[in-house]
């Protein structure tokens, strides 16, 4: 198991050193000039010469990247221009937001979509077949906004019953020590029952926004692989033998459709991650999607590298995480670099 | 039963629920915490808390604003509307206690009893300090004090402890207006200079992450993107003692949130709301808008008069008869604008700047002149915008378009991200565009040296020149000098007429700064950089 995964991390490396040359070389192909948008409104051509050797965005690209990766070998994401702060400890401290907010909200969408899944598949043609179909279209084609903004307009503006849209606690309360990062469970840690209620309920709506959006591909993938597996001879076998319905479902198919479903999640939870821009921008949540977009806006180009290495390395351990995860589900899977 | 009495008893009823936290008031000490807290949101944050960093962005001017102190600052006089307005030519002490302008020189003497965040006396050496990194650390801040005059550490000069000379370079009726801009301020030398190194000899990087001042707030926690939080000074000597306590200052991208909270009296103050939100909030009369013109800010259309068809002096003419002006008001900005055309035909041109135009939208006199100038069937030609204000520029655009179209001008549309805006003016290659420009310093002839002068700074978008322009301009910057009236408002209806007549750039309107606050909240006042001025606001 250990070679297995240094073996994997090692075939990782590679595709990293790709990615830190991409992505250094995207940005700089980005049309828009970092110095000129940081010197101001009011900003002479000098001014802009100033700037542009200031940032050492004057001398030639190579010597631009070689600096960058000594950086990144020490560690030194560069420094954001917009937020003015250390890529690193940006990354660090708005990753725990992105994360909390994506686990919930696939959390939540798992608890909804596996049972619909599978019901569907177990009836097919009855309504719950019929419901899921129109839960899982009418998510998917919901732009994650749109959810975002009616449920604020109706759950906060109209009915009240939600806290403002203000990011991941109360302005008036402190966030809890830092342990993990996650508010639910640092402030559980800590025994401050009052926050975890702040931040659990300024939670609800974004991880509610992005649970509908990921219902579909869950529930849609759950009940294609339950009906593959409902189809075939060892679940016929089983049903001949006499075996409880439930322990058919559950015991045989069950476990064998998992795997699609596990990949999907791996799938929906990393798309997640990178993609839920639109409801941080909504919730005014301080995660990493929204700091790379602001950065992206502005020509910004630490944060960009940063994020998207960060990105990278996530994906490499999701997909090792995962294939551990198949050898659990099924033994016959067997890992072999 | 209403339908929002409804709404209120279900509301009340889910309050019993478990996780129904509203505004969740959970003991008294927080309800005081909240009445003595103003609450701000807006669209995005600073990025450096001092204006002297590098790329300090605007939202940044409104930190520096209120956590350091200037020598001198503004009086306030009652402006449009009633507003309080800052007056341009009355000053009051800030840190100083007393202001002596001499023939070549102005000496300050400072408040004795001012005291520096930490309890440090603020000396002359402080003053002097500052004045130096500001003119010393380049980029905007070294540039704003030029536009003084202010350009040499030796122009200040410390005469004791509590006393400061500053030396002019030239008579430059700028240089103490200049003085009272938000980049002069006063920074905590000794602190600064501790946290310095030999790379950074200024401290900026110790000066970006806290404040180092003597103003009426301080910032107590700043997490970039998200929030600034800033208490009040006690032992502020700059003025009057503030009555909010704190202010949170919450970023709050999506528009349509900042309404929201405003509307169920979660926020205090917004004001970066788009124009037809804050035509709804007023008409709704829930809460206290204000809305006051830039001062000395126009949004106009710009030709560049080096690119043909530009170069003709009757195209620019028909395109300024062909814009939709009233349209615009009306359909783009919802009237929340100054207009800056139609003014009558037998209207003298006034001293002021800006002032409107005689033109009007007139067609059949477009194509006539677009006729005269031999492109009697139009041209083809882009018309450019900043995508970082599509709000207001796309519709503008739009409406132009459709208008341009009629007198047979084919424009293509071409947005550029607010990234790479800049770059392209400065190419100087964009035919036809719309832009904004607002000077701090509320004078025509600074705003004129910016826009059309001869030396074709970044601001001369158009790339005018003319020798009679820069005759105007220079003469009105020499007669405010010594104080030639006659002569300044020759001169500056000689530029105003000009600029109106060859019309490189045709101007629009005077867009408004719109605030939004709730009815409890009072006490605002406009300044020059149309940021907010906590030290005046009051929450009841």
């Amino acid at each position: 198991m250990l070679t297995m995964i240094g073996k994997r991390l090692m075939f990782a490396i590679p595709s990293l050193i790709g990615v830190v040359i991409v992505t250094f070389l995207l940005t700089r192909a980005l049309p828009g000039d970092p110095a000129a948008y940081f010197a101001g409104p009011a900003a002479s051509k000098e001014a802009i010469e100033q700037i542009r050797k200031k940032l050492g965005f004057d001398k030639p690209l190579i010597e631009q990247f070689l600096r960058y990766a000594n950086d990144l070998a020490h560690g030194d994401f560069g420094t954001s221009l917009t937020t003015g702060q250390p890529v690193a400890t940006e990354i660090r401290n708005r990753l725990p937001a992105s994360a909390e907010l994506t686990l919930l909200g696939l959390i939540v969408s798992i608890t909804i979509a596996i049972p619909l899944g599978v019901l569907a598949a177990t009836r097919p043609g009855s309504w719950i077949d019929h419901l899921c179909r129109v839960t899982t279209t009418a998510g998917v084609s919901l732009p994650v906004f749109f959810t975002g903004l009616v449920l604020v307009y109706v759950f906060y503006f109209r009915l009240g019953w939600s806290p403002a849209p203000l990011g991941r606690l109360d302005v008036f309360y402190s966030a809890p020590p830092t342990v993990t990062g996650l508010y639910l469970i640092d402030a559980l840690i800590a025994r401050e029952f009052e926050t975890f209620r702040s931040a659990l309920s300024q939670l609800i709506l974004p991880a509610a926004t992005l649970a509908i959006f990921s219902l579909a591909p869950i529930a849609r993938m759950t009940r294609a692989s339950m009906l593959a597996v409902l189809a075939s001879d060892f679940v016929r076998t089983a049903r001949a033998s006499g075996l409880s319905p439930s322990t058919v479902i559950v015991t045989y198919a069950f476990r064998n459709a998992m795997l699609p479903v596990i990949t999907t999640l791996s799938m929906v939870f990393s798309f997640l991650l990178g993609a839920n821009v639109l409801v941080e921008k909504v919730f005014a949540w301080p995660g990493i999607g929204s700091y790379a977009v602001e950065a992206l806006i502005s020509s910004d180009f630490a944060p960009v590298q940063g994020f998207v290495l960060t990105m990278a390395v996530m994906y490499v351990l999701l997909n090792l995480v995962i294939d551990i995860l198949y050898g659990v589900i099924d033994p016959r899977v067997r890992l072999e670099g | 039963m209403k339908r929002r009495d409804f709404l209120k008893s279900v509301s009340g009823l889910a309050a019993a629920g478990a996780l129904t936290p509203a505004p969740a008031i959970w003991s008294s000490a927080k309800a005081q915490a909240r009445s003595e807290t103003l609450l701000i949101v807006s669209e995005s944050g600073p990025n450096n808390l001092d204006i002297h960093g590098v790329g300090t962005n605007v939202p940044g001017y409104e930190v520096s604003w209120n956590c350091y102190d200037r020598l001198i600052s503004h009086e306030m006089k009652s402006g449009p509307g009633g507003v309080p307005y800052y007056d341009r030519d009355k000053f009051k002490p800030e840190l100083a206690e007393d202001m002596n302008v001499g023939d070549m020189s102005v000496t300050f003497k400072l408040k004795k009893h001012a005291k520096f965040h930490d309890g440090a006396p603020v000396t002359a050496k402080d003053v002097k300090w500052s004045l130096d990194r500001a003119v010393s650390v380049g980029g905007f801040p070294t540039f704003q004090m030029g536009a003084g005059s202010l350009t040499k550490t030796e122009q200040f000069v410390v005469v004791d402890d509590s006393t400061v000379r500053i030396d002019f370079a030239k008579k430059d009726r700028l240089t103490i207006p200049d003085l009272a801009v938000i980049v002069p301020c006063i920074i905590n030398s000794e602190l600064v200079k501790k946290n310095a190194t030999e790379k950074d000899p200024w401290g900026l990087e110790y000066t970006k992450q806290q404040t180092a001042g003597s103003g009426a707030y301080k910032v107590v926690k700043w997490t970039a993107g998200t929030e600034v939080v800033m208490e009040r000074n006690d032992a502020w000597a700059g003025g009057p003692l503030p009555k909010v306590k704190r202010v949170i200052w919450r970023m709050v991208p999506q528009a349509g949130n900042r309404r929201a909270l405003l509307e169920r009296g979660d926020a205090d103050i917004s004001y970066d709301l788009p124009n037809k939100d804050f035509v709804e909030l007023k008409d709704s009369g829930k809460l206290n808008i204000v809305s006051v013109p830039y001062s000395n800010g126009v949004q106009y259309i710009g030709m560049n008069v080096k690119i043909a068809p530009f170069d003709n002096v009757k195209v620019r003419e028909a395109v300024a008869c062909a814009i939709p002006y009233q349209k615009i008001m009306d359909a783009v900005l919802f009237g929340l604008a100054k207009p800056m055309f139609g003014a009558a035909a037998d209207k003298a041109t006034e001293v002021a700047w800006p002032q409107p135009t005689k033109y009007v939208t007139d067609i059949a006199k477009a194509k006539a002149l677009l006729a005269e100038a031999g492109y009697p069937n139009g041209f083809e030609t882009t018309l450019s915008f900043d995508l970082g204000f599509a709000g207001v520029n796309e519709p503008l655009c739009i409406l132009v378009q459709e208008s341009l179209a009629q007198i047979g001008i084919k424009t293509t549309i071409n947005k550029i991200p607010g990234a790479n805006w800049r770059t392209e003016l400065n190419k100087k290659v964009l035919p036809l565009y719309t832009n904004v420009f607002s000077g701090w310093l509320d004078y025509p002839e600074y705003f004129f040296i910016w826009c059309y002068d001869g030396k074709n700074s970044i601001f001369n978008t158009m790339s005018y020149q003319s020798k009679p322009m820069d005759e105007f301009i220079h003469g009105a910057v020499d007669a405010a000098a010594i104080g030639n009236t006659a002569k300044y408002d020759a001169d500056v209806k000689g530029f105003v007429d000009l600029a109106f007549k060859d019309i490189p750039r045709i101007p629009l309107y005077q867009p408004y700064v719109n605030v939004a606050m709730q009815k409890n909240v009072s006490g605002y006042q406009y300044w020059f950089h149309r940021r907010l001025d906590y030290r005046t606001l009051v929450k009841a």
